[in-house]
């Protein structure tokens, strides 16, 4: 496998039950990048994500064909444990999940799961990962109160920490400022930037200017189909398919 | 001719007015005629003496016991399975064919009259196993008789818990164990214990399927393998062969409080657990 990439996905399709969610896809992903995925809704984003820690197993009828490398591994061949890859490829939703505890219990809820149990190693992968986030400063009163009265903001930027608290190698974002606001998007935006130094990480943006904000390369994706991919700059000044032209310049999606 | 919608909106509220009030009416009527006869009774002895001559005079301390000791071992027989049951329908399988013969199953057994359990307790457990009238024998048959309420309820729970909790369980690393483990069951936690409460009820206030299983004796029980009379069961033995309508009516203001007790426990339990942390 040829080593400067990080993800390497061949011939890959993804159906639910006879309906195709992603066709024949051909995309390889380098380090420490972050790589948007863009299109419209029902374009496939979310369903690729979801097959880079295959999440979609857990998904009734759900079928693939083709493979995905990460590190040159075949993520669905034989012996991968699942928790082992979900952990390496972590997953943040659209919507903030925060789970019904306290703060730091969400944060420690993953490193628990791996077999972490003592106090003070909890205490500072909390603090570590809630610094990362752009939280630690919000929350560093009240570790020990619920998750839930945290703002939509807040809570996605907890889910973010949890995230991180895993020190996953590829971090994979699904619309994470979906119904935030400006403040809350930018301090997000902030973090993923200072994130992709360590780590690779692939991103579906809110919008269109998000992705021209943060990203290093575009993929646009169109009824689960890859219509091109390449440096960001390239995507949105001169792109080469028509397609990617009139959804970039706003004539659907 | 026209009804003014203003009109039937009346109608409608003053139906559901004596809808709600003739529920509360009735439920006090009953608590206030029972408590009437019986709270003149009881006396810290009644609830410490064992019943005597039949149960004209003396407590009910062996009926306490009784009751007791028959509720927990069909709650402790019931819980496990009945959870371990909806756990296995929401987390274990899809819609398929064993699950459909599990639900249709657990319908079935939950229309089935109390008596019809007893009978079966009668010769399965007690003549079939030789476990006699006992304790044993009664709490496994009323464990049959609410497990299908309690596997309704804890599904009912479980399925309330949102996709997006065990999405993000597995996502974090998660085994499917984990997940139920950290955070599918103590979210159901209270829903559980709604059945669980359920379950209860059902046990401390049955008497047809007692009988016939863990028998009538009011004698101190030393074993699970002894039998028992529960509170209910002397209630209906006072009443019933007119022995003393005074000892009934205390008999059933003693079960009235017990229930009360469980109930504020549980509640107190509750919330405790909500607002844990």
């Amino acid at each position: 496998m040829e080593n400067q990439f990080k993800i390497v996905i061949r011939d890959f399709e993804v159906y639910y039950g006879s309906a195709m969610a992603l066709k024949g896809l051909n995309l390889s992903i380098r380090p420490r990048q972050i790589f948007a995925v863009l299109g419209p809704a029902r374009s496939g984003k979310t369903t690729l994500l979801k097959s880079l820690n295959r999440l979609t197993d857990l998904i009734f009828g759900a079928n693939h064909r083709g493979q995905i490398f990460i590190d040159g591994q075949e993520i669905y061949g034989e012996n991968v444990s699942l928790p082992e890859l979900r952990r390496r490829v972590g997953m943040v939703f659209d919507l903030p999940t925060a789970l019904p505890m306290s703060i730091f219990e969400n944060i420690a809820y993953g490193p628990r799961l791996k077999g972490i149990a003592g106090r003070t190693r909890l205490g500072e992968i909390v603090e570590a990962s809630l610094t990362a986030a752009v939280l630690w400063d919000e929350v560093k009163d009240r570790l020990h109160s619920s998750a839930l009265r945290l703002s939509g903001g807040q809570q996605q930027r907890l889910c973010i920490a949890r995230m991180l608290a895993l020190e996953p190698e590829i971090l994979m974002l699904d619309e994470p400022c979906s119904g935030l606001d400006p403040i809350s998007t930018a301090s997000i935006e902030r973090s993923l930037m200072s994130l992709k130094e360590k780590y690779t990480i692939l991103l579906v943006p809110h919008n269109i200017q998000q992705a021209s904000r943060v990203a290093d390369r575009v993929g646009f994706f169109l009824g689960g189909e890859l219509i091109e991919e390449g440096p960001s700059e390239e995507i949105f000044t001169r792109p080469r398919m028509k397609k990617t032209e009139d959804y970039i310049s706003g004539r659907f999606g | 001719m026209k009804i003014s919608r203003h009109f039937t909106q009346e109608i409608a509220r003053v139906v559901i007015g004596v809808a709600a009030f003739s529920t509360l009416a009735v439920m006090f009527w009953i608590l206030y005629q029972v408590l009437r006869e019986g709270l003149p009774l009881l006396h810290l002895s009644f609830f410490v003496d064992p019943p005597r001559e039949m149960g004209r005079a003396g407590g009910i301390s062996s009926t306490i016991i009784g009751t007791l000791a028959l509720t927990v071992v069909a709650i402790v027989i019931a819980t496990p399975l009945g959870v371990g049951t909806a756990i296995f329908l929401r987390e274990y399988t899809r819609e398929s064919r064993i699950s459909r013969v599990i639900r249709f199953g657990t319908d079935c057994l939950a229309g089935v009259p109390s008596i019809i359990f007893g009978l079966f307790g009668f010769v399965f457990f007690v003549i079939f196993l030789g476990m006699g009238w006992s304790i044993l024998s009664g709490g496994l048959t009323l464990a049959a008789m609410i497990l299908p309420t309690i596997i309704c309820t804890a599904e009912e729970a479980i399925k309330s818990i949102p996709y997006s909790f065990r999405e993000v369980s597995y996502g974090l690393g998660g085994t499917r164990w984990q997940t139920i483990r950290r955070v599918v069951l103590p979210n159901a936690f209270p829903g559980i214990l709604t059945g669980v409460l359920l379950g209860v009820g059902r046990s401390v206030g049955e008497t047809a399927a007692v009988i016939l299983t863990a028998g009538s004796s009011f004698l101190m029980p030393d074993s699970i393998f002894s039998p028992i009379r529960t509170m209910a069961v002397h209630f209906y033995i006072l009443a019933r062969e007119g022995i003393s309508m005074e000892m009934a009516y205390a008999t059933g203001a003693g079960l009235i409080i017990l229930i009360l007790i469980i109930n504020t426990v549980a509640n107190w339990l509750l919330f405790r657990y909500v607002h844990r942390g």
